[in-house]
């Protein structure tokens, strides 16, 4: 289910459990989370007035990509996102992260581990209020011993990456809430973090600095490409940011695919729900619906390129189009008829794909 | 309606009786048998002698034991507090008056800007103009010595609850009864292990003013955001940087909140301790002037006092204030990055200077002092004189119609002198007959439970506190315990009382509950009203405020010198003390809650054509009336705190018990006395509070 196998996996989570309540424990007497019957338990849990908050939760993240876990409030997603950086104790599961269980390293480790290989950033920013910009961002170094000077440079030169220079020395309260959050994102990249978690980030913010704010979202990837986990309720900045994403329902995981598979594919009828308003000409590209027969044609599109990009050559008189891979082979075509049933029908499709 | 319908209709009232009004008929049914025995059985009035357990004595032979074994211990530790101390008295008395104050105006200046700092100038030299200098130096010394050692002990303490829970199961009950016991009781113990003297003052003001500490610290920390503890994780804090560079930077303003609050109970108790101790120091002056009736010397005195209060307050709520705002990054070199001690040091060097060359700056001249006591006290018995008609009649008609009659009861207060007639036997039916009127126009108000508590009331008044049978109290506290707050609460309350009977203080704990209950009513009707008038009225609020501000800032005390100075010694004066200090909460809670009152509530109702009036009465009143219960429980509180105090001027009760084993060094009587008077605010406390729940519950206004 997680498709591309190719790439090297940084993070994986697998039958992660996360359970509040008096007893939580009882529900697991081996360690891993791996049981027979998943539902039965969860209804278990939740009838004995036991809170699943995250259930049988199994993911890979592999490296440089951006992972979106999208659902909506209480479906257990800051649940997974802190089980993962083990803010929160998973009651039952495995967290791997390169190749070792993050659950059964030391306290100091995994202080390590949070000072090198993490960053996070908060959704409603987590400042500390009592420092200046600066000295946010350059806690993470403090913290570690690393001298004035040095965390100093290294700060100017993060806080210069999001766009706050001239503000250092201002106080988290006399920052706008997009300025609070590029002050998170600074402080969280600051130690040059391999993994980096995002726990809605932009929902604080509103819809015109939320915009601006994942365009330079995507930029900074673009520069730093680092292993995301970004979690977020709004689906359409799921599709925006990811290269896959994971739907959360009541703390458990509905489908995990690509933006396009969501979208002309979904699980059930709760993730297509979200699917409808979707404008998917926007979404779905060349890739996801071109066929591998290589037609006898100049026209060539890129393969990631969207529907909306690829639609007025149709409109200009074009049949059939080749569809070029990243490293410029020609991999497929795609014709008008084959765009326009992805448009109308996603099962349509998704039977011919 | 033949017979049997109406039979079962008399069957189905029986029935609607509720179980708790079932148990007052029973209790009215004994308290009813009590009065009616009592001139036989004199035991059920008064606590025999013979039923008294050696409760004393054996307090008293524990301590003996333990001074035996550790005293030298505390004695060691006397004298190694007393030396940094003695330090400190020396530097503050000892250097030029100039310097002193341009240190404290500086001080004062960084934590509220110039305003505060001409006033802590004018405050201080008045101190120098009028005299005192030295008794505020000294004063100033021991809160100098005790307030950092309360940090202290609220930091480790504070550290301790936050951390662990089995301490904080330890620690929080404890603050609780640290916060009932009286005062005065505070120092037995320690005056008996450390000896007289003033480390006495300093020990017991760090102990006594540690609470709040505590309380804030954990409060703070525990509500530092969970995710600026998360960020703190993810940056890689280990427990301790967690905690040091996140959690307590974090809660900084509510721990410096804590820290204002112990500075003002560090100087209550150091006030205190030196009444007590008989120091050369601004209370005792107070004191002893006003015992010999010094009035003017006595508010000269008293100014002090208030002046010290206003001061510390202002600083260090400034400072407070300060700790939630932004600093500002001063750049250049170390000189210009701390203006605060170069300004500090230019003063220490240029006063010392000054106080070289010109000796009036070094000790200001006994020559040139201003002590217009006598111009006071001319004023003060001018006014007396000319108002002595008003103010008696007020204190008699007090004393007459409400007080006594509350003490010692109706049946032996009214006489053809006072009230005009004499207590035969045709007034005392006509009395309960007027009661009977008035408790069934209660039971169409307010039900069965109003006639209950006209029915107590009536009793309370007709016998008064100390001719009201004990089993027919006792039983009614535990009765009103057990209905507003479960078995628990009524438990709590039986075996308080029953301590307190079986101990002897039973007597002077009725004392104590007479001039408590006496004034929380007049507290909780005045102070209401002004609550009310304020919640309504902006302007009214404004002019309250600050004077409740002020009043709630002074150390206990300084409310003694006024009333003293126009009503004499005595429990009106005592009475008039408590209700200034007390009815602060009473107005505060009040306006709080119907200002409080959720506004959709106030709009529905004014929607539906509700008056001013009605809204009032009908809507914010009632919604009002969990917050104002709190208000109503630290008027209590308040009372309790003050009654010790005004045994200074001659109180009889709990109050005047403690401060007479302090002076006759009676460590049992002390724990008794105390200990009564912390039950009694424990018993009141759970009791409101419990109360208060129930009534939020129904409003709805809890989860
Ligand atoms: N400390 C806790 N104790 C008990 N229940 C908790 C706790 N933390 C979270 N939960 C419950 O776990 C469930 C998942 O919570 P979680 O915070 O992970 O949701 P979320 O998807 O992040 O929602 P949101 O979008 O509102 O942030 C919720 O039902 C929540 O009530
Ligand atoms: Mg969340």
């Amino acid at each position: 289910m997680t498709g591309t196998d190719d790439q090297e996996v940084k993070l994986t989570c697998r039958h992660v459990w996360k359970v509040y309540g008096p007893e939580a424990d009882r529900f697991f007497t081996a360690g891993n989370g791996d049981v027979a019957d998943t539902a039965g338990l969860v209804d278990t849990i939740n009838q004995s007035g036991h809170i699943g908050a995250a259930c049988d939760v199994s993911f890979d993240v592999h490296i440089g990509e951006i992972f979106v876990i999208m659902g909506l409030s209480g479906s257990g997603k800051s649940t997974i996102v802190r089980c993962l950086s083990r803010l929160v104790e998973p009651t039952a599961g495995e967290v791997i992260l390169d190749g070792e269980d993050l659950l059964q390293v030391s306290r100091d480790k995994l202080i390590d581990i949070r000072r090198h290989k993490m960053g996070m950033v908060f959704q409603n920013f987590g400042l500390l209020p009592h420092l200046s910009v600066l000295e946010n961002v350059a806690f993470p170094l403090q913290i570690q011993g690393i001298s004035k000077e040095e965390r100093r440079a290294r700060a100017m030169e993060m806080i210069d990456l999001v766009g706050l220079s001239g503000r250092e020395t201002s106080y988290p309260r006399q920052l706008s809430g997009g300025q609070q959050q590029r002050v998170g994102i600074a402080r969280s990249l600051c130690v040059e973090p391999e993994l980096w978690f995002l726990d809605e980030p932009f929902s604080a913010l509103d819809p015109l600095i939320r915009r601006q704010m994942q365009d330079e979202f995507l930029r900074l990837q673009q520069l730093l490409h680092k292993t995301i986990v970004f979690i977020t309720h709004d689906f359409l900045e799921a599709l925006r940011l990811a290269d896959r994403i994971a739907i959360m329902k009541d703390g458990r995981i509905v489908q995990i695919g690509t933006p396009a598979e969501v979208v002309m594919q979904p699980a059930d009828d709760y993730v297509s729900e979200f699917t409808q308003d979707v404008p998917r000409v926007k979404v779905i590209t060349a890739g996801d619906i071109a066929t591998s027969d290589v037609p006898q044609t100049d026209d060539v599109v890129d393969e990631h390129a969207t529907l909306e990009e690829i639609m007025p050559r149709f409109a200009g008189g074009a049949d059939v189009i080749a569809v070029k891979s990243g490293e410029g082979a020609i991999v497929g075509s795609i014709t008008a008829q084959k765009v326009l049933s992805a448009l109308a029908d996603s099962h349509a499709t998704g039977d011919a794909a | 309606m033949s017979a049997a319908a109406r039979e079962t209709g008399a069957l189905m009232s029986v029935r609607r009786i509720s179980p708790k009004l079932l148990v007052w008929m029973v209790f009215g049914v004994l308290a009813i048998l009590c009065l009616v025995l009592r001139d036989d059985a004199k035991w059920l009035v008064k606590y025999p002698k013979d039923w008294i357990l050696p409760i004393e004595a054996g307090l008293e032979y524990l301590m003996d034991w333990f001074t035996a074994y550790f005293k030298p211990i505390f004695r060691l530790l006397s004298d190694a507090l007393e030396w940094p101390m003695k330090g400190i008295q020396f530097v503050l008395q000892t250097s030029p008056w100039p310097v002193t104050i341009a240190i404290v105006a500086i001080i004062a200046y960084a934590a509220k800007g110039w305003r505060l700092a001409l006033f802590c100038i004018a405050s201080l030299f008045y101190m120098v103009v009028v005299g005192y200098w030295d008794e505020s130096m000294s004063t100033l010394a021991l809160v100098c010595m005790s307030v950092p050692l309360s940090i202290m002990i609220g930091l480790v303490m504070g550290l301790l609850g936050f951390q662990f829970r089995w301490a904080r199961r330890v620690i929080e009950p404890t603050l609780d009864v640290m916060q009932t016991v009286p005062t005065f009781a505070y120092l037995i113990p320690i005056l008996i292990l450390f000896g007289i003297g003033p480390v006495v003052g300093m020990v017991a003001s760090a102990i006594y003013a540690s609470p709040p500490m505590v309380r804030n610290l954990m409060l703070g920390l525990q509500r530092v955001p969970d995710n600026v503890i998360e960020s703190g994780q993810m940056s890689g804090c280990n427990g301790f940087q967690l905690l040091f560079m996140v959690r307590i930077p974090a809660a900084m303003h509510t721990i410096m909140i804590g820290v204002n609050q112990t500075i003002m109970a560090a100087l209550a108790m150091v006030i205190i301790a030196a009444i007590i101790g008989g120091f050369a120091d601004i209370g005792w002056e107070v004191l002893s002037t006003m015992r010999k009736a010094q009035t003017g010397q006595s508010l000269l005195a008293g100014l002090v006092i208030v002046l010290i209060a206003m001061m510390m307050d202002r600083i260090s709520r400034g400072f407070a204030e300060r700790s939630g705002e932004i600093h500002v990054h001063r750049s250049g070199n170390y000189f210009a990055r701390h203006p605060m001690l170069v300004s500090m040091a230019t003063a220490i060097v240029a006063g010392s200077l000054l106080a070289w060359a010109v000796p009036v700056f070094n000790a200001y001249p006994d020559a040139w002092i201003i002590y217009p006591a006598e111009g006071l006290n001319t004023a003060v018995s001018w006014f007396t004189r000319n108002f002595f008609d008003t103010t008696d009649a007020i204190k008699t008609y007090t004393l007459y119609f409400f007080m006594l009659p509350m003490k010692a009861g109706l049946e032996r207060i009214a006489r053809p002198t006072s009230w005009g007639f004499e207590m035969t036997a045709l007034a005392s039916v006509i009395y309960w007959m007027i009661l009977i009127a008035i408790g069934s126009l209660a039971a169409r108000l307010g039900g069965w439970r109003a006639v209950v508590a006209v029915a107590l009331l009536g009793i309370l008044f007709y016998y008064g506190a100390s001719g009201t049978p004990w089993p027919v109290f006792i039983a009614a506290v535990t009765l009103i315990a057990f209905q507003v707050g479960g078995w628990k609460v009524a438990l709590f309350s039986f075996l308080g009382m029953l301590f307190m009977l079986v101990s002897g203080a039973w007597p002077r704990a009725m004392l104590s509950f007479y001039l408590t209950a006496t004034s929380v009513i007049i507290c909780f009707v005045a102070g209401g009203a002004l609550g009310i008038w304020a919640a309504q009225n902006d302007r009214v609020s404004a002019v309250l405020r600050p004077i409740n501000d002020t009043l709630q800032t002074m150390p206990l005390f300084v409310f003694l010198i006024p009333v003293v100075m126009v009503f004499l010694v005595g429990d009106f004066s005592a009475l008039l003390a408590i209700i200034m200090y007390a009815i602060v909460p009473a107005i505060r809670y009040t306006e709080h809650g119907i200002r409080h009152v959720d506004p959709v509530a106030i709009e529905a109702a004014r929607m539906m054509g509700c008056t001013e009036r009605q809204i009032l009465w009908k809507v914010k009143l009632p919604l009002a009336i969990p917050e104002i219960m709190v208000g109503l429980n630290q008027v209590v509180m308040f009372a309790l705190a003050m009654l010790v105090i005004a045994a200074l001027v001659g109180t009889k009760g709990l109050g005047q018990w403690v401060y007479d084993s302090l002076t006759n060094a009676r460590f049992g009587q002390g724990v008794i006395a105390g200990g009564s008077m912390a039950l009694m605010a424990m018993i009141a406390d759970r009791i409101i509070q419990a109360w208060a729940a129930s009534k939020k519950r129904d409003l709805g206004l809890s989860t």
